[in-house]
């Protein structure tokens, strides 16, 4: 079996556009390529963060499920996007369910490594989080965006 | 405004004294046209039928500022003393109810057939040269435009124009500053300059049209002299001189386009009232709105059109709410549509300067203190 | 194309000497398809005498019923369809929801049709980036159905839609035919329920995951007006100049000639200047509070 470049996959990946060959090869220490089959979960909701996936190919659903409300997805992610944000901060759970959508091929990311490493070497940490902040700021914004229901009709006079 | 007025090609100007006027009115009723003129009622200068002279506000003047209005006793003999009362042309023009057309229910459907006619042709006498200019104005809209608005255009050419230049101007005037009186240049079929001096009273008749000038072959009037016209001149200049108000129109239109969120909004939102008498009074003001009714048996229907202002809370109506519910908002589309919008839609500011807004504000709120406040001098 | 001179019923009032525009012709209601739970499209009998063109992509209709009332309704057709005019209607009052109501055999008042269009002449020879949000899509289906007519004449034609719920999506089963006539077509929801495996996001995350040329795409954007606003602005960022950016804006309407006031957007009247407006000339007003 051909053993893929990940540190290059982790360069030439959305996400980490731009960090560098030094620091590529620094995270590539961190990660594995993985696929998930269509139904299969990358996170489920309540459990340790302990890996993160950005998608090179397929589609992921970001949902909860309620009781009598069955599952609601509030958000579809797709390749060259990253899954997973809760690995960042205490207390390392994920908040809802990551679910492939349809065969996903991924590099996961062991969020313990990466947190390690960043502990270590801040100018790393630094680069890292000007590349999350933008896709946390463009969620927040989409999210926000979904939140004021434009598409509602108008209420009643 | 300067040039000595001559109406070109409609006959030379002449003077008639108050028999003459007397049978300028006579003359235009035995025509056919109903005559419509100023009168005194409810303690105002009010448009009705006039029959004669004697229907006209003798001696009469007006006291006008900010939020008041009153008519005085100038002890004299002046017919045309006063300026502007809160009435303009408009209410004939653009009736302030309308039947825009009957619905009728059918065996497959329904019929749609007319609503109200035409009046009788009418004629308009006293018209100040504010007024003239104001319904030239609503010409643009009502008349020149993409789609001609049938009922004022019939209306509008059913109108013959006695103009008054004006002599006596009031407190909250300002057609000087907005380039439409006190004189009026063209537009009129007939105008007419009352003189009331030493030598008598009389008015200089200046003739506008042909129909003008068929109507004033039938008076026993005199030529007008040089030193009358002279007179007729001096009169609307002092008028010109005595303005009550002023408004600088200098640049105003990116003045108002370009400052939407000025603090001076919110100051004189909490000024106003949002009563919409402005846009009543208005004489260029054209906004309407339309209404349905049907009979007890849901076999006809009338769609009725109606003054509306951009003042009260559902003009804005969309599902939801509306566009403008605060009064600042709505306050703040008044005045930059009237003064810098209008330029854009029909290439001419949408005010003449008559200060009827400001006159009938219950709160005196003043557009040509606005303006200055925005611009930033003084106040 | 030429747009169309308005074909509403033009006799005089009595005594008057100019056509009336405020004046509606009744016309048959021919068929009512409800599109979604509170979303039907009317159509009705095509004026007698009138061929060519009805209408251009964009323009609007002011629909009466009996002794309720009119609104402006887009005309959602294929505007080159010789058959009957097509209006896609949400119940919202009582006039909406007294249109949604008439059915075939039903008679409807008809004035139009009014306004500007979409800008298909200058979509020609360019990539054109169509972003509908929600009923936006009813008035951008006929400039949809122009640029499937003439598919040559056009670069990548893309569609981005998004609506609220897969319930709410409109002309579902068309959005399929329409990818076979060369439209790439997204789709994406706010708010997904039950079984959709689909997109769900806001429409702009669609934009990144289509290729286009943003140096000379010509963009067409319908929908609720925040969702103008920060859809053009994602646009706007991709590259696309404000000057090749269209929208359609909506405000009361009681005349639709430019004569009762209501529909004033700044200077314009939606009715005569509008609904489709270039983003240049109107994207500051768009963030003005209450214009």
């Amino acid at each position: 079996m051909a053993v893929e470049n990940l540190d290059r996959i982790i360069c030439e990946h959305p996400v980490f556009h731009g960090l560098g060959d030094q620091p590529c090869l620094l995270i590539s220490g961190c990660a594995k390529n993985v696929r998930f089959e269509k139904g299969e979960y990358l996170c489920r909701e309540g459990e340790s963060a302990d890996w993160f996936y950005l998608l090179r190919a397929g589609s992921v659903a970001l949902e909860m499920a309620a009781p009598a409300k069955g599952v609601l997805t509030f958000q579809s992610l797709h390749e060259g996007e990253l899954v997973g944000v809760s690995w960042l901060l205490p207390p390392y759970r994920w908040g809802y369910d990551a679910r492939a959508t349809e065969r996903v091929r991924a590099v996961a990311m062991d969020a313990r490594c990466l947190r390690a490493k960043i502990e270590d070497d801040h100018e790393l940490g630094f680069q890292l989080m000007m590349r999350f902040t933008p896709i946390l700021v463009e969620r927040l914004h989409g999210t926000r965006l979904q939140l004021l229901d434009v598409y509602a009709p108008a209420a009643r006079a | 405004m300067g040039g000595m007025a001559v109406a070109e090609g409609h006959g030379p100007a002449r003077v008639v004294d108050r028999g003459g006027l007397d049978a300028l009115i006579a003359t235009l009723r035995a025509e056919g046209w109903r005559t419509i003129g100023p009168t005194v009622r409810d303690g105002a200068i009010v448009h009705d039928d006039i029959a004669g002279i004697a229907d006209l506000p003798e001696g009469v003047g007006d006291e006008q500022e900010g939020g008041h209005y009153r008519l005085v006793e100038r002890g004299d003999a002046a017919l045309f003393g006063y300026a502007v009362g809160p009435q303009s042309w408009k209410r004939f023009l653009h009736p302030p109810t309308l039947t825009l057309f009957r619905a009728r229910r059918t065996a497959d459907g329904f019929a749609i057939e007319d609503g109200d006619g035409t009046p009788a042709p009418t004629a308009f006498f006293g018209v100040r040269a504010c007024e003239l200019a104001a319904i030239a104005v609503q010409d643009r809209t009502l008349r020149d435009g993409a789609f001609a608005d049938p009922h004022y255009t019939a209306r509008r050419d059913n109108a013959f124009l006695v103009v008054v230049n004006c002599g006596s101007p009031a407190g909250t005037c300002f057609c000087a500053s907005m380039d439409t009186g006190p004189r009026a240049e063209a537009g009129h079929d007939l105008a007419l300059t009352e003189i009331l001096d030493d030598a008598g009273q009389r008015f200089v008749l200046e003739i506008g049209s042909a129909r003008g000038a068929a109507i004033a072959d039938r008076l026993d009037a005199r030529p007008a002299s040089d030193g009358d016209l002279a007179g007729a001149r001096a009169v609307t200049d002092a008028a010109a001189g005595r303005m009550g108000r002023h408004m600088d129109t200098t640049g105003i239109k990116d003045l108002l386009q370009g400052n939407p969120e000025h603090p001076r909004w919110a100051e004189v939102a909490s000024r106003c009232l949002a009563c919409a008498n402005c846009t009543m009074v208005c004489p260029t003001c054209f906004c309407t709105s339309v209404s349905d009714v049907n009979d007890l048996t849901g076999e006809t229907a009338e769609r009725h059109r109606r003054w509306d202002s951009c003042f009260t809370l559902d003009f804005s109506y969309l599902p939801g709410g509306s566009v403008r519910t605060s009064t600042e908002a709505r306050y703040r589309q008044w005045m930059t549509h009237k003064l810098a919008h209008w330029i854009d839609q029909f290439g001419v500011s949408g005010c003449v300067g008559c200060g009827r807004c400001i006159t009938w504000c219950p709160v005196g709120i003043d557009i040509t203190e606005e303006v200055a406040a925005i611009r930033g001098d003084g106040t | 194309m030429t747009v169309p001179a308005t074909f509403a019923a033009r006799t005089a009032p009595a005594g008057a000497t100019a056509a009336d525009p405020m004046r509606p012709m009744p016309l048959a209601v021919l068929a009512s398809r409800q599109e979604t739970h509170d979303v039907v499209t009317l159509d009705i009998a095509r004026p007698p005498g009138l061929d060519g063109a009805a209408f251009a992509p964009g323009q609007f209709n002011m629909l009466y019923v009996f002794g309720v009332g009119e609104v402006a309704i887009s005309l959602s057709g294929d505007p080159g369809d010789p058959g009957p005019l097509r209006h896609t209607v949400r119940g919202v009052g009582a006039v909406s929801r007294a249109i949604v109501g008439l059915g075939p055999g039903g008679t409807i008042g008809v004035r139009g049709p009014f306004g500007s269009a979409w800008p298909m002449a200058e979509a020609e020879g360019r990539d054109v980036v169509v972003v509908a949000g929600g009923l936006g899509l009813a008035p951008l289906r006929p400039a949809l159905y122009r640029l499937m007519a003439t598919r040559e004449r056009y670069r990548r034609v893309i569609l981005l839609y998004g609506t609220r719920s897969p319930a709410d999506i409109l002309f579902g089963e068309e959005l399929g035919t329409w990818r076979d006539r060369g439209l790439e077509v997204e789709v994406t929801i706010d708010h997904a329920a039950g079984a959709w495996d689909g997109n769900v996001g806001v429409v702009t995350r669609l934009i990144p995951r289509v290729a286009f040329d943003a140096g000379d795409a010509i963009g067409l954007v319908c929908g609720p007006e925040v969702m103008m606003r920060f859809t053009l602005d994602a646009l706007v960022e991709r590259g696309i100049d404000p000057s090749r950016l269209y929208l359609s804006a909506e405000r009361n309407m009681k005349c639709a000639v430019a004569q009762c006031g209501h529909c004033q957007f700044g200077p314009d009247f939606v009715c005569k200047d509008g609904p489709v407006f270039r983003h240049d000339r109107v994207r500051h007003r768009l963030t003005v509070r209450e214009i």
